[in-house]
């Protein structure tokens, strides 16, 4: 599967961190570059953007980006959620927790996906999707921000 | 009603209802609709993606170690007592099954062989995912005392002692380790063993535990390399699918009878065996309960609950020091799901090559491929977990379709014919 340059960057800038202290300035300033590139590169994210959906309380909306496109089954990837108010302006520091299934045959996805970083402007990397079966799909995504619980629900047919 | 009337009422039906069942079997199956023919397309050979990398095998797609590989799968000193190679129970010609209910080399194993043909596509290996590579799955079974049974240090020794296996290993490896000295050394020695071998691998130094386990690694990375290249070929059902995405009826027709197109229908319609058949494999590679019942006298198999405990703590998995993999990216372990409804769940198994995989199951529970239809129509209670299959209520000729359909996904393997039998040097 191809990766997308924003995951190898941030695997990069990951293990750079980590380098010790003899590399530590370089390690920052890398650090730092990579971090404005992916931010850069995170503001054309890759693919086709899809949505939004409303909460369910009707004041944020998400969208979202796969680096697998179109969608396809059997193969684990990963999303690029977009969290914003309903006006429009990105919301940073949320929460999200992402559950899944096909409501038809009462079960769940066949991974545990997890939010595993904010990437600036309200997007947020989900890593770890992967449908098994054809048919229809829901994605549950909880929403804890600004001080508030919310809910998206994104149907899919795959 | 007249009395004449009454007769040729009685007449008709009398010729009707007999015929009944043959009229079933003429009547032309419907063209299939655009998203029909989508659906045949993705169960095509034709679409099987290119084999998918294994960042965590650095030799995986190099030729010289799918060759090393060849040589070791087919060769029995990989065992205790010099008869058992991987080839005892993953024969070619049964499309790298035994035919048997579970496995037989020293002892019984606990499950039944799965074909490995296609395996390279999967996430995860063994019925239960315990191991999440094809090269950390080589391992276990050559030092399984109901296996190979032999220990790790007597396969470093093997590939340090064959002078072919030394300079295949050290071309692609890199120089092995001088494992002459018998007090660094013993004779045999694991941490899976009998507890003299397993005294023997405690006794010995942590780097040299380390320089054995990587070798012995690396046996598993070149076996792996080989066992990638067992891929499926074209069959029947590939070539009607071609004609049919063709528009070539005259090719559809003599590929396929009218039943096999019906069948063919039950499959991704009616009796959903599409959902997790999928693909050109015709497996989704995840874990399901379907409510296989347990073989009489064992307790229930809790399948996946317990591979993926075993895989989480595997010394060789991909998040393993042994792995090639520098970005540990590894997201299938990283994000595996664990929950009730893994209780009991067996990894789906490829539809194709049927006709020499028998018998079916995770213990070879089914002998034939009507007692699995039969099963799945009837869709009994699980004795564990909860089946998540539904009784399917097909009659007796449907069924018949369904196998007739079945039976179309045979064919050849896609595999260098050399790649398929053993080397002259072990066949000899």
């Amino acid at each position: 599967m191809p990766e997308e340059p924003y995951e190898n960057l941030f695997v990069m800038s990951e293990r750079a961190v980590g380098a010790g202290n003899a590399v530590a300035p370089a390690a920052f300033i890398l650090a730092l570059l990579l971090f404005f590139h992916a931010t850069s590169a995170s503001a054309q994210l890759p693919g086709t953007t899809t949505g939004p959906w409303t909460s369910r309380g009707g004041e944020l909306q998400i969208s979202y980006a796969s680096n697998l496109e179109p969608l396809t089954i059997n193969r684990i990837h990963s999303w690029v959620l977009y969290v914003e108010t309903i006006e429009g302006i990105p919301v940073a520091d949320a929460e999200l927790t992402v559950e899944g299934g096909m409501p038809e045959h009462d079960h769940g996805l066949p991974t545990r996906p997890r939010v595993t970083r904010y990437l600036g402007d309200g997007q947020y990397l989900l890593e770890g999707m992967r449908f098994h079966m054809p048919g229809a799909w829901e994605i549950q995504i909880a929403i804890d921000a600004l001080g508030k619980q919310d809910v998206v629900v994104i149907a899919l047919t795959l | 009603m007249t009395r004449t009337q009454a007769w040729i009422l009685a007449v008709l039906a009398c010729a009707l209802v007999p015929g009944a069942g043959w009229l079933q079997r003429t009547v032309a199956p419907p063209a299939w609709s655009d998203a029909e023919i989508m659906m045949l397309q993705s169960l095509w050979i034709n679409s099987l993606p290119a084999l998918p990398e294994d960042p965590s095998n650095a030799v995986a797609a190099d030729p010289r170690a799918a060759t090393l590989g060849w040589r070791l799968f087919f060769d029995p000193r990989l065992s205790a007592n010099s008869a058992i190679s991987c080839a005892t129970c993953h024969q070619p010609e049964r499309a790298f099954t035994d035919g048997r209910a579970k496995g037989r080399a020293l002892g019984e194993s606990a499950r039944n062989t799965r074909s490995m043909v296609g395996a390279a596509y999967s996430p995860w290996q063994y019925w239960d995912g315990r191991r999440d590579s094809l090269w950390s799955q080589a391992l276990s079974p050559l030092e399984d005392v109901a296996e190979h049974g032999g220990n790790r240090m007597q396969y470093a020794r093997l590939m340090a002692l064959d002078l072919t296996y030394r300079s295949s290993y050290q071309a692609l490896f890199g120089s092995l380790p001088d494992l002459s000295d018998s007090s660094r050394f013993p004779a045999a020695a694991s941490p899976e063993g009998n507890d003299a071998e397993i005294a023997a691998w405690q006794s010995m130094s942590a780097a040299d535990r380390r320089m054995v386990d990587e070798i012995f690694s690396n046996v598993g990375k070149a076996l792996a390399a080989y066992q990638r290249l067992l891929v499926p070929g074209a069959s029947r059902f590939d070539t009607y699918v071609g004609a049919v995405i063709d528009g070539d009826t005259a090719l559809q027709d003599k590929a396929f009878s009218a039943d096999e197109v019906w069948g063919l229908r039950l499959f991704i319609d009616k009796a959903r065996c599409i959902e997790c058949h999928n693909g050109p494999l015709f497996t989704n590679n995840e874990f399901h309960n379907t409510g296989i019942l347990s073989v009489p006298g064992e307790l229930p198999d809790r399948g996946r609950a317990d591979g993926l405990r075993q895989v989480m703590v595997d010394q060789f998995n991909c998040l393993g020091e042994f792995s090639d993999d520098p970005t540990r990216e590894c997201a299938e372990l990283r994000f595996a799901r664990s929950g009730k409804e893994l209780l009991g769940a067996m990894r789906t198994p490829t539809l194709r090559d049927l006709d020499r995989t028998e018998p079916f199951m995770h213990k070879g529970q089914l002998p034939t491929l009507a007692a699995v239809l039969e099963h799945y129509n009837l869709a009994p209670l699980a004795m564990i977990g909860h089946n998540e299959a539904e009784p399917l209520r097909l009659s007796r000729h449907e069924l018949e379709q369904l196998e007739a359909f079945l039976d179309t996904l045979s064919g050849s393997l896609a595999v260098p014919p050399d790649f398929l039998q053993a080397p002259r040097s072990i066949a000899q």
